[in-house]
């Protein structure tokens, strides 16, 4: 007998306090003892968490308007490039980008790390172009997150679903933003919290889409749309999960309220800066399927392990391992015994799983279902020239 | 008092009974760290050593007088837990396995396994490792 759920069920349930909220860990653990069926039945909402730097992350921030007024066309945080060419007092901060002082050990991740901290950040804009309606050429000054309008976190490409694994067979050290690469294969790091992520607990995007709410940096987000290069057509195997990166989501949310314990920078030495983002995603188990993928564990999930001495956009596979090979701690490659570190914190992950999960059962959180879905039918496409004639 | 040198053996001197001296010569207890020390090139040997201070200054001098260049390190590697994120990055790059990540997934440093070789510093994305002096 098959059955169904829908999200209106369930909220009614965690408004009645009778929803049964588990993390996706925990739902590792009933599929195998209880079985599908079972679990299917008796679990409501699986809850998913990632910790891990995602570079394609940063935050809109309005600052008000000076008087007389003034366009912000060239603006700098802390020293950090941010971009302002758009409507006057609003800018766009990303994180990648090295500060003008001190490079990559402080970039745009530590200026909004500073700014969700409450910290002030010295603000310098210039317009070369004065009008008559914004005079105004320059404006030095400092700022925190009281003095500003809106503040909103704004990633256009988040919580990758199956990040390959990284290695180097060269003979020299690489620096990457898979971290430093020993040379002759001296390590594999790999950046997933695997059988706790978003992204490969609803492979098939069945649940989740545009609009779900989400937990986002310590307080409630939203999926605004699929993440650039989103690669929905990647191959999967037998139970949905792509091999390799696929999936990608855009993500929203009030960078005011958000904590330091979630948004946290990151300096990667030859690389540069990224920003670990903390993010939830909660599964409603409306059927059977959706509960054998939200439980599927780290010895059925693959991926792919990388060889990073080969610096081109097609990086030839070295291996093909499971989650929990990887997670073991070691892993070997021609025959010999490979150290294997994570990039995304599992702990962490873990623990804004339990948080999501605890905000469910307190009833400080509701289901979502999708205003849209993710496409599943869009290809990444590689950097193409356009020539004449070839349309 | 304890400290951790380097010292660095220019190839004569390096099938000398070295730490035999510093042991009997100068009662100090000699704990190796790190051994790499080949015949015919210049060899390292990372060593911790307890005992008083002035037998200590005399040993030191006893080793220049061979040849032997000794570096005074940094006494520990520190890790700052409030940065830290525990993402576990740094033990990937750590060669004696002295950062590990425990049964829960928490960082665990094992100050005893370190050979202060400074890897974990510039691998750690929050720069949560320094040398302690
Ligand atoms: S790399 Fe840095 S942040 Fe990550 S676990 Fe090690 S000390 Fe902590
Ligand atoms: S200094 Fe070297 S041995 Fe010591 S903890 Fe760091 S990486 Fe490990």
């Amino acid at each position: 007998m098959s059955f169904k759920k829908t999200v209106e069920e369930i909220n009614e349930k965690i408004k009645r306090g009778q929803a049964v909220v588990v993390t996706a860990e925990e739902m590792v653990d009933i599929v195998k003892s209880e079985g599908v069926k079972e679990a299917a039945r008796k679990v409501d909402v699986v809850t998913t968490g990632t910790f891990g730097p995602m570079c394609s992350s940063g935050a809109f921030i309005n600052f008000g308007h000076t008087n007389p007024p003034l366009k912000f066309f060239e603006v700098y945080l802390n020293e950090v490039q941010a971009y302002g060419g758009i409507a006057a007092a609003d800018v766009y901060i990303g994180a990648t980008q090295p500060s003008e002082d001190r490079g990559i050990e402080y970039g745009g991740a530590h200026v909004i790390e500073d700014f969700v901290a409450g910290k002030p950040i010295s603000i310098s804009a210039y317009n070369k172009w004065p009008t008559d309606c914004y005079p105004n050429t320059e404006l030095e000054s400092l700022v925190n997150k009281e003095t500003v309008n809106e503040a909103f976190l704004f990633n256009p490409r988040n919580a990758y679903q199956n990040y390959a694994a990284a290695t180097n067979s060269s003979n020299k050290t690489l620096r990457t933003y898979m971290g430093i690469l020993l040379p002759n294969y001296g390590n594999v790091t790999y950046s997933t919290s695997s059988q706790l992520s978003p992204l490969l607990k609803d492979p098939e995007y069945r649940t989740l889409g545009i609009g779900t709410r989400i937990f986002l940096g310590g307080t409630i987000g939203y999926i605004a749309w699929q993440g650039t290069q989103h690669n929905p057509q990647r191959k999967r195997d037998e139970n949905g999960i792509p091999l390799g990166p696929a999936g990608t989501i855009a993500l929203i949310g009030n960078l005011k309220e958000m904590s330091t314990r979630y948004i946290r920078a990151a300096t990667y030495t030859g690389y540069g800066c990224s920003l670990f983002v903390g993010v939830g995603v909660p599964i409603p188990i409306l059927d059977e399927d959706i509960a054998y993928k939200a439980g599927l564990s780290d010895e059925q999930i693959k991926t792919l392990i990388l060889d990073y001495a080969v610096a081109s956009n097609s990086r030839p596979v070295v291996k093909e391992v499971t989650y929990a090979e990887l997670r073991s701690g070691w892993v070997e490659i021609k025959g010999k015994k490979v150290k294997t570190a994570p990039l995304t914190s599992y702990v962490r992950s873990r623990e804004i799983a339990e948080t999501l999960k605890n905000w469910i059962r307190e009833k400080k959180f509701f289901l979502t279902e999708p205003v849209a879905p993710l496409p599943k039918d869009t290809v990444f496409k590689p950097f193409t020239p356009y020539r004449k004639g070839a349309e | 008092m304890r400290k951790k040198i380097v010292l660095n053996f220019p190839p004569r001197t390096v099938t000398k009974p070295i730490t035999y001296h510093l042991v009997k010569d100068y009662d100090l207890i000699i704990n190796i760290i790190h051994a790499k020390i080949e015949r015919g090139e210049t060899g390292v040997l990372v060593i911790e050593v307890k005992g008083k201070k002035e037998k200590f200054l005399e040993a030191v001098s006893f080793l220049e007088k061979q040849g032997i260049k000794v570096q005074l390190l940094a006494q520990d590697i520190d890790l700052d837990i409030d940065k830290c994120v525990e993402c576990g990055l740094c033990t990937g790059v750590c060669p004696t396995q002295a950062l590990y990540l425990d049964d829960e997934w928490h960082i665990g440093f094992d100050k005893d396994k370190c050979i202060l070789c400074e890897n974990c510093v510039q691998a750690c994305p929050t720069r949560s490792i320094s040398l302690k002096i």
